[in-house]
């Protein structure tokens, strides 16, 4: 297969066929930052955390493939500044308590935050009110932190493929909702793997916590991003 | 009962028949009960919550009873603008419970919806299916008691609109309001000349007519459709597509319900034009859930056509077939986005899809498809028969032919006009009626507020684009109440996909109240510009890219307006309310009383 040349911010990068921005750029240690993608799942672009420039126009780089002469603007300060307020905007959109969530450390969105510098935001609070559902017997929906990334949605699924959680309302009113059915015959298993896809608090697995302790957990040695930055200092 | 297996009969039993057994239901229930949720997951395959988030998508659908009777009040500024506030207290008052909810005897629900498509003719209300327009106080009441007098919407119409809203499969109150019938639309058309001429061409000499006519997309964001159909000619993965997006929602566009009205075959004709430039053996027509009430009549126009043999097998005795079946949609703005009706077509939630692939690459049911206008696909039809040398003779030479305009609000002569591409706005208000504007919105809340500065400025794809919305706004009318109603419409109607359009369009709205209640500070101004291009830049599709134009737009137009609001040199936290947030303190500590009190000192 052919090799894909490209740049971003003026490095010269190749991609494959097929390859999107962000993927690619992970190959060639360059660091975009994602939250609703999810390596293996169908990108949704849902976040829209990575938006980049392409030739001068703004696209999602999970979502945009690598194409030949592509010239890709990862880092200049306004993008930045953008990736910062939809990441300022999720926290204001919910109920984000960090100090009191089982995710702590782990929590993707949490860690954009400290990558990105996220003091005050520049957004009110809005406050919402949102249900909690604990009615399946090894998961909690937590929808105060739900960032709507649909990885859930995507990923979640019963032996004969139906989906166990769906996206139900439109706009703003949208909330995940976890299938009774579906959501009570999970094993512990993919209750677990459920929680772990998940990139907030949002779905908690009930009888267990804190089996890593804080100070030990993924983000708090190193921000994120920064494994696939390293790889490039090699 | 509601798990009634013969709602399910004759729907095939995968996903694709969603939407249409949860019309069914919808229609025969008056909303969609738990058993009926269960009944129709396990018919198509899907999970209770899949289902669940099907319904609850369309605003037409509903999992909580809607009442006997339904009563859909349009609430577009235009009917605002047209007494809408007195129609709607008569309705409350007759019913007897409000807006958002369901008398307490069973009999009627009151919900508000977003623009239905008869915006010359405010306020309008669709009851049951039934739409009834020029509402006064008095007509709203006497709707209420007719239906709890147990009759039905359809026999309290009175008087039927003018042309075929007066034939008997439409039999509907509706006017036409055909102002002005150019060359195009309007034009003498022989049935059958635009397929009967086709069918003696090759595809590609059909396609190059098209580009030389230089056809650019009738719906706003003007693509060539010449190049779109070669494109999805080239791609091999056939079945081919044709797709008619007969869902024109944006606030004040009406152009599309004339055209179905008076020119359905017309249409019809432009889609099995199309059909045989891509390569198509199918069509699809996809009808706004408002205009349900042309269905019966655009069936038997796609009867007739079948009959002359213009549509079915071997058309016009050639060796190409085509037919044309038609979807409903169920209240969404969304799926006027062409992926998004794609996805509601094939039976889904309609939330755009992400691009590449591109509809012609892949497209309704994955398959190459053109997704093409109403009025698009009837002009392409008509500049088969007439050549492309006529259609660029009319317009400008960037914009050729002509535009639908659906006109509204403050003028003497509301309705539909063809007119040539490069009509100045102050020419188009000379002929409506409306020389008094101070203001006009050219193509809906997504396109731009011109002020009458703007007034030279020339209706075309290079300087103001339209998808034929135009609503003129007289001297008395408040900007503001204008820019709210059309951020209450984006809110709603955003389907909550990416993060920008469903929460920064809140907070944007939230921010120009803030303006508007004499709260905001020049900083407020300039951050209602950051985060209006904040939206535009990281939306993921068309409706959160446009959704800040009406703040945007009337920033720049009417800059004067916006600083008369503010408070100048503050950049502090000019919105918070001292005694408001005692308040809340107290409440939360049970001390109401006392405190507020105190608040006031």
């Amino acid at each position: 297969m052919s090799e894909i040349r490209f740049t971003i911010d003026g490095k010269p990068c190749t991609g494959k066929p097929g390859q999107t921005i962000v993927e690619a750029a992970k190959d060639n240690g360059i660091y975009i930052p994602v939250l609703c993608h999810f390596e293996g799942l169908k990108p949704v672009g849902s976040c829209r955390i990575c938006t980049v420039r392409v030739n001068g126009r703004y696209a999602a780089a999970c979502t945009q493939p690598v194409s030949e002469g592509m010239v890709v603007e990862n880092t200049a300060p306004d993008l930045e500044d953008m990736r910062k307020a939809l990441i300022e905007m999720l926290f204001v959109e919910g109920n984000h308590m960090c100090p009191t969530c089982e995710k702590s450390g782990n929590c993707e969105l949490q860690a954009l935050g400290y990558r990105y510098q996220l003091l005050a935001p520049r957004f009110p609070y809005l406050w919402p009110r949102r249900e909690l559902d604990a009615s399946a017997p090894k998961l909690v929906l937590e929808r105060n932190r739900c960032i709507q990334c649909l990885r859930c949605v995507r990923e979640i699924r019963a032996k004969d493929g139906r989906a166990v959680f769906a996206a139900v309302h439109r706009g703003p009113h949208v909330t995940i909702e976890a299938d009774p059915e579906l959501a009570a015959a999970l094993s512990d298993e993919e209750a677990r793997h459920a929680m772990e896809i998940c990139p907030v608090g949002a779905i908690l697995r009930k009888e267990t916590g804190y089996a890593v302790p804080i100070g030990e957990r993924k983000f708090d040695g190193a921000p994120i991003g920064s494994d696939i930055e390293k790889g490039s200092e090699r | 009962m509601t798990n009634d297996k013969s709602l399910f009969q004759g729907h095939p039993k995968d996903p694709s028949a969603l939407l249409d057994i949860i019309r069914t239901v919808q229609g025969r229930h008056g909303h969609v009960p738990p058993e009926a949720v269960s009944g129709i997951a396990a018919h198509v395959g899907l999970s209770e919550a899949e289902v669940r988030g099907a319904v609850t998508f369309y605003h037409f659908f509903s999992l909580e009873p809607r009442g006997r009777s339904t009563i859909y009040l349009n609430d577009s500024i235009t009917s605002r603008m047209r007494g809408r506030t007195a129609v709607a207290k008569a309705f409350e008052e007759e019913a007897g419970c409000r807006f958002g909810e369901v008398a307490p005897d069973g009999s009627i629900g009151l919900f508000p919806t977003s623009c239905i498509g008869m915006n010359d003719q405010e306020p309008s209300a669709i009851v049951d299916g039934t739409v009834f327009t020029g509402l006064t106080a008095d007509a709203a009441r006497a709707v209420v008691r007719g239906l709890r007098a147990g009759k039905a919407a359809k026999d309290l119409v009175g008087k039927f609109g003018d042309g075929a809203n007066q034939s008997d499969l439409v039999r509907a109150m509706v006017v036409n309001n055909i102002r002005r019938r150019g060359p195009v639309l309007f034009g003498d058309h022989e049935a059958g000349s635009a397929i009967r001429k086709m069918v003696a061409m090759t595809p590609e000499a059909v396609i190059e007519e098209i580009k030389k006519a230089n056809l650019l997309g009738r719906g706003g964001a003007g693509f060539p459709t010449g190049l779109k159909w070669d494109f999805c000619r080239r791609e091999k993965n056939p079945p081919h597509y044709v797709v008619c997006n007969a869902d024109e929602g944006e606030p004040g566009t009406f152009k599309d319900r004339v055209i179905l009205t008076e020119l359905p075959r017309l249409v019809f004709e432009g889609m099995a034009v199309a059909g045989y430039a891509v390569g198509a053996e199918e069509g699809v027509l996809y009808l706004r859930a408002e205009y349900d009430y042309l269905r019966p009549s655009l069936e038997s126009a796609l009867a007739d056509m079948r009959r002359e043999n213009l549509l079915g097998k071997n058309i016009a005795g050639s060796a190409f077939s085509f037919d044309i079946a038609i979807k409903s949609g169920a209240g969404a703005y969304i799926c006027g986005e062409e992926s998004a009706l794609l996805e509601s077509a094939e039976g889904k939630r309609g939330e755009p899809r992400d691009r590449p692939p591109f509809p012609v690459q892949f497209g309704y049911r994955g398959r190459p498809t053109t997704v093409n206008n109403v009025e698009t696909l009837a002009a392409a039809a008509r500049i088969l028969v007439q050549g492309a040398p006529w259609f660029t003779s009319l317009g400008t030479p960037k914009s050729a032919g002509t535009k639908l305009l659906s006109v509204s609000g403050d003028c003497a002569r509301p309705g539909v006009y063809e007119v040539e591409f490069g009509l100045s706005v102050r020419e188009l208000l000379d002929l409506v009626g409306g020389p008094e504007a101070m203001a006009v919105q050219i193509g809906g809340p997504s396109g731009t507020c011109v002020a009458r500065s703007g007034f030279d400025r020339k209706i075309c794809f290079s300087d103001l684009a339209t998808g034929g919305s135009v609503i003129v706004f007289g001297p008395e009318r408040d900007i503001f109440e204008i820019v709210a109603n059309f951020m209450d419409f984006f809110v709603e109607e955003s389907c909550g996909w990416c993060t920008p359009c469903r929460a920064g369009n809140v907070l944007l709205k939230k921010k120009f109240e803030k303006v508007v209640r004499g709260q905001g500070s020049e900083l407020d101004l300039k951050e209602l510009e950051d985060w209006g291009k904040l939206i535009k830049c990281t939306s993921r599709c068309g409706l959160g890219q446009t959704s800040p134009n009406p703040i945007l737009t009337t920033l720049q137009n009417f800059p004067e307006l916006y600083r008369a609001k503010v408070r100048k040199g503050d950049d502090y936290l000019t919105e918070f309310d001292l005694a408001a947030a005692v308040r809340d303190g107290c409440e939360a500590a049970h001390r109401h009383f006392e405190c507020e009190e105190t608040s006031h000192e």
